[in-house]
């Protein structure tokens, strides 16, 4: 058994390491057609990322990463694409950032509010595709989709002036979230300040392994994600199922937008971050929907995305930052071939290793399970 | 070994002499134009293994040219694998395939194509906003161009073999059999002297078939050759020149439709070699388990037509009632009703007294309904995951899988450790994949999981179905000795066999409605398979000279009979 557990590591680290190296070999390659350095811009990366006030800008963009991916992983285990979680993040930042700023109560009991008012509306939103597919049998991804250019037009039309928006220099903001609702920090000195928020989406990572692998709910989720009919069979609602995985789904969504919001900015502006749920994407198949393989893959691609800038001022040779882009895509790619070659690469590998291993048992117990069949055969025929 | 029925076809095991009429060295050049037994396609030792399971095990299949040759057997026996190798789309592991007398490798259904191997697919495929011309010349625009050339070779194929297709028609104006003809002559255009068609009549109405069998023997006196896939047995004994029937992967034996009966067919189909398993004493209480009463359920959609009819039957504890019927007759729906996938538009379910109609699948299962169903793939088993979470599988509410909100990690491991231990499923440990096991272990897993959980009522769809023999003999005993603690179980069985020797009750299911019932101590698979093609209904009584008496209404011809036992199944 021990051998197995071994095995299954080795099978889940592979898929992530080939991924990677093809991602960065193939980067390379695109440098040395553009006729630059193939390694310099890496070491160039690596050294931003010694710097301490990147590493809280990483840690504090990893946060938001962490859990707009964990929005999408939820979805990926019960075989739904959940493409809104970009329209369910930032509908929800808007509508908390509202709140925020109109409702005024002690700390304690408007930061749970205002956590509780993103969820609201991100579950809200997800719901929709939701209601969508399980009554009329739409495809979640194309409402979502969908979803995603309502909820920029929504947003435009509460932030116009009339309704919630305040202008601030030519900026139009949602006004300043009253103090009670601001997140409090950890302050690292000079380096800045990581959101707090960060811990709640670390905690949202655990919540999220406890659900799904320790619960009833939890398994009949992924059962329904691995067999709908075996799941049906064994007594899953399937229709239950996708709503309420969506609901859920969309309720982690809308906090991808909270360490900013409540650690940061305090307003919803036409600055605030936009596409944490596509990038989410990315970072859930990266990390194989496992909340530790998450937190790695948010941390890379936050990494990618801090210390990129500094390549356009690097000397005495600039390179591009959209490097840092060109290997994100690339990693997506890689990541997708890569784990269901090593899917298939284990399963047949198992398959061997059990056929092996029960062979050796019936030859060890003088009854050969391969010529079991034969002799039946022979005597078919014989009772002919 | 029961030899009392074997069936008085001329039967050959194939495994003794291989080729059969057309043995033809592939070594030597090919025979004379002029024989008439010269064989079209040959396969000789075909073996096909997947992960887990053998498809198909030393298989000989000899098409004659110029004849329909039929290829039978029950769903699941094989057909399709078999077919798919022959057509390119799969390698056989073993054996050879020899075309006109050639050996050939196929590597894709290009190949199969330019050595005269066409295939009509069961499900057609076609583009409805195409004409048919636009339609066979797609893929295919080298041969005869796409315009004049093309339109008069598809104008004379069709007036050639009386397919009566129109060129410009659109094909979203065609009705399924005008289709099928497109797609018959699709195959001819691209010169297919060989044709291989799939369940073709699965989708015709009676009228249709006639015609379709016109079509066949046009092509059949034009020298072609065709391969007739099917389950029905009527139709296969009025069309066919041969007939051979697949079983378990493996090929049984020909027969010659002149002088065989559907019955026989039927019997070599399922087979009746088995050891029987005789249930000693009658254990059946009068305390009814399961009543359903006048159970009707409509299928989707407009047709509205009615999947199951007025079904009505009571098990008791302690009894074993065992439903025979060929595939795609209801089977399939009557378990989804009894679980709770699908629920009746009409009639009433009780269990142990309680309605149970409208329950949900879980709150059933958590009242005792286990499950072993027919295919354990789809709806027994999560592939991927680790044998202890598919011991959780239908469970999860109950003991030891869970406490509450919680699942009981450790309980259902230390209890698949148990289930590994008592049901002898072979495996090198519990955090293996289900999809590594073999079929048969993962039968005994699936029996295992479901009678660990004390199950009240049983459902069991072909319990042993692709399970050994060493295996089978051990499910059977479990089922007989959970009956003994009262079970009752609902046995549905292809195997003939096997349901005359665990059951108490026998019933005969039929386009729907339960049409006949027999005491299992008297009756015999030919009787049984008589009611199951619709040709006896009402109690079948025992007669000495083996004939099964017709009590009910008269006999309908074979033919139409077996007609409507369209597999609901294979469509999905």
């Amino acid at each position: 058994m021990k051998k197995f557990d071994k095995e299954r590591v080795l099978l889940a680290v592979a898929g992530p390491v080939i991924a990677l190296i093809a991602a960065v070999a193939l980067t390379s390659v695109v440098l040395l057609a553009s006729g630059k350095s193939p390694i310099e811009p890496y070491s160039l990366m690596f050294e931003q990322a010694g710097f301490s006030d990147v590493q809280v800008l990483i840690i504090n963009q990893a946060g938001m990463y962490y859990l707009a991916a964990l929005a999408v992983a939820i979805g990926f285990r019960m075989n739904l694409f959940n493409i809104g979680v970009d329209g369910q993040y930032r509908l929800a930042a808007m509508v908390t950032a509202v709140v925020g700023a109109h409702v005024s109560l002690p700390s304690g009991l408007q930061i749970p509010l205002l956590i509780l008012v993103a969820m609201l509306t991100g579950a809200f939103w997800a719901g929709i595709a939701g209601i969508l597919k399980t009554t009329r049998g739409v495809s979640e991804v194309v409402a979502t989709i969908m979803l995603n250019a309502i909820a920029t037009s929504v947003i435009g039309y509460l932030t116009l002036t009339e309704n919630f928006g305040v202008p601030v220099g030519n900026n139009q903001t949602t006004g300043v979230m009253h103090k009670s609702g601001w997140f409090p920090g950890i302050s690292m000195g000079d380096s800045g300040e990581i959101y707090g928020f960060v811990v709640i989406a670390a905690l949202g990572g655990v919540l999220y392994w406890l659900v799904l692998n320790r619960t009833r709910f939890g398994f009949d989720l992924r059962a329904t994600g691995a067999s709908q009919s075996a799941a049906a069979a064994s007594g899953v609602n399937a229709k239950r199922m996708v709503l309420t995985a969506m609901i859920i789904s969309g309720a982690v969504a809308g906090l991808a937008g909270m360490p900013i919001l409540l650690g940061d900015v305090h307003t919803y502006s036409l600055s605030f971050p936009t596409g944490l749920g596509f990038t989410g994407i990315t970072i859930a198949l990266l990390g194989r929907n496992n909340p530790v393989g998450i937190a790695f893959a948010a941390l890379l691609i936050a990494f990618l995305d801090k210390a990129s800038p500094a390549l356009d001022y690097a000397q005495p040779v600039a390179y591009d930052k959209e490097i840092a882009v060109i290997m994100q895509g690339l990693i997506v790619i890689a990541v997708v071939v890569s784990y269901e070659a090593v899917r298939r690469w284990g399963l047949r590998r198992q398959q061997q290793r059990v056929g092996e291993e029960l062979a050796a048992a019936a030859r060890a117990a003088g009854a050969d399970n391969g010529n079991n069949g034969n002799n039946d055969t022979v005597k078919e025929v014989a009772a002919r | 070994m029961k030899q009392g029925h074997t069936p008085r076809v001329r039967v050959r095991p194939l495994s003794l002499s291989p080729s059969g009429e057309c043995a033809i060295d592939a070594s030597t050049s090919p025979p004379p134009a002029d024989r008439p037994a010269a064989c079209a396609v040959e396969l000789v030792g075909i073996t096909k293994r997947f992960p887990g399971v053998v498809a198909n095990h030393d298989i000989h299949l000899s098409v004659r040219k110029g004849t329909v040759h039929a290829l039978v057997g029950e769903n699941g026996a094989g057909k399709s694998t078999l077919m798919k190798i022959l057509y390119g789309m799969q390698k056989p592991d073993e054996g050879t395939i020899a075309v006109d007398g050639d050996k050939v490798a196929f590597n894709s259904p290009a190949d199969a194509i330019s050595r005269g191997i066409g295939m009509v697919h069961q499900h057609f495929m076609l583009a409805d906003q195409l004409t048919v011309l636009e339609n066979i010349v797609l893929g295919s625009e080298k041969l005869y161009g796409i315009g004049a050339g093309a339109r008069r070779k598809i104008v004379e194929i069709s007036d050639r073999y009386g397919l009566g297709v129109r060129p410009d028609a659109y094909v979203e104006d065609l009705g399924v059999a005008d289709r099928q003809r497109v797609e018959i002559l699709k195959v001819l255009y691209r010169g297919a002297t060989t044709l291989i068609l799939d369940e073709p009549t699965a989708v015709l109405v009676p009228q249709e078939v006639d015609a379709l069998f016109d079509n066949l023997r046009e092509l059949k006196s034009e020298g072609l050759s065709v391969i007739f896939i099917s389950h029905k047995l009527g139709e296969v004994l009025s069309v066919a020149d041969d007939i051979t029937v697949i079983r378990r992967g493996t090929t049984v034996g020909t027969a010659v439709p002149s002088e065989t009966t559907p019955r026989q067919l039927a019997e070599l189909m399922v087979g009746s070699e088995l050891p029987t398993p005789e249930t000693a004493e009658s254990t059946v209480t009068d305390r009814p388990m399961i009543q359903v009463e006048g159970l009707k359920l409509l299928a989707d959609g407009e047709s509205g037509r009615a999947l199951l009819d007025d079904i009505s039957f009571t098990i008791h504890e302690g009894e074993v009632l065992g439903l025979a019927g060929v595939e795609g007759n209801g089977q399939t729906e009557l378990i989804d009703a009894l679980i709770g996938l699908k629920h009746a538009d009409s009639g009433v379910i009780r269990m142990s007294g309680e309605d149970v109609t409208d329950w949900a699948t879980r709150r059933r299962r958590e009242g005792g309904v286990g499950y072993i169903p027919e295919d354990r793939h789809r709806h027994g088993l999560l592939l991927d995951a680790p044998l202890w979470e598919n011991r959780i599988l239908g469970h999860v509410t109950e003991k030891p899988n869970s406490r509450g909100f919680w699942l009981d990690t450790k309980g259902a491991q230390a209890d698949t450790r148990r289930i590994v231990e008592e049901y002898d499923v072979r495996t090198p440990g519990i955090d293996v994949t289900a999809a590594s096991l073999s079929g048969g272990n993962q039968q005994k897993l699936i029996v295992g999981r479901e009678m660990s959980h004390k199950p009240r009522f049983l459902i069991a769809a072909h319990p042993t179905r692709g399970v050994d023999v060493g295996a089978q003999a051990q499910i059977w005993d479990q089922i007989r000795e959970a009956r003994r603690e009262g079970l009752a179980v609902l046995l549905i069985s292809a195997d003939l066999d096997e349901l005359i020797g665990l059951s108490d009750t026998l019933r005969v299911i039929y386009r729907g409605r339960l049409v006949a019932d027999a005491d299992p101590a008297t009756v015999t698979p030919e009787e049984l398979g008589s009611a199951m093609t619709g040709a006896a209904s009402g109690h079948l009584e025992h007669v000495e000279d083996g004939a099964a008496t017709d009590a009910g209404s008269a006999a309908d011809a074979p033919a139409d009979a077996t007609e409507e036992a369209a597999p609901e199944d294979e469509a999905r």
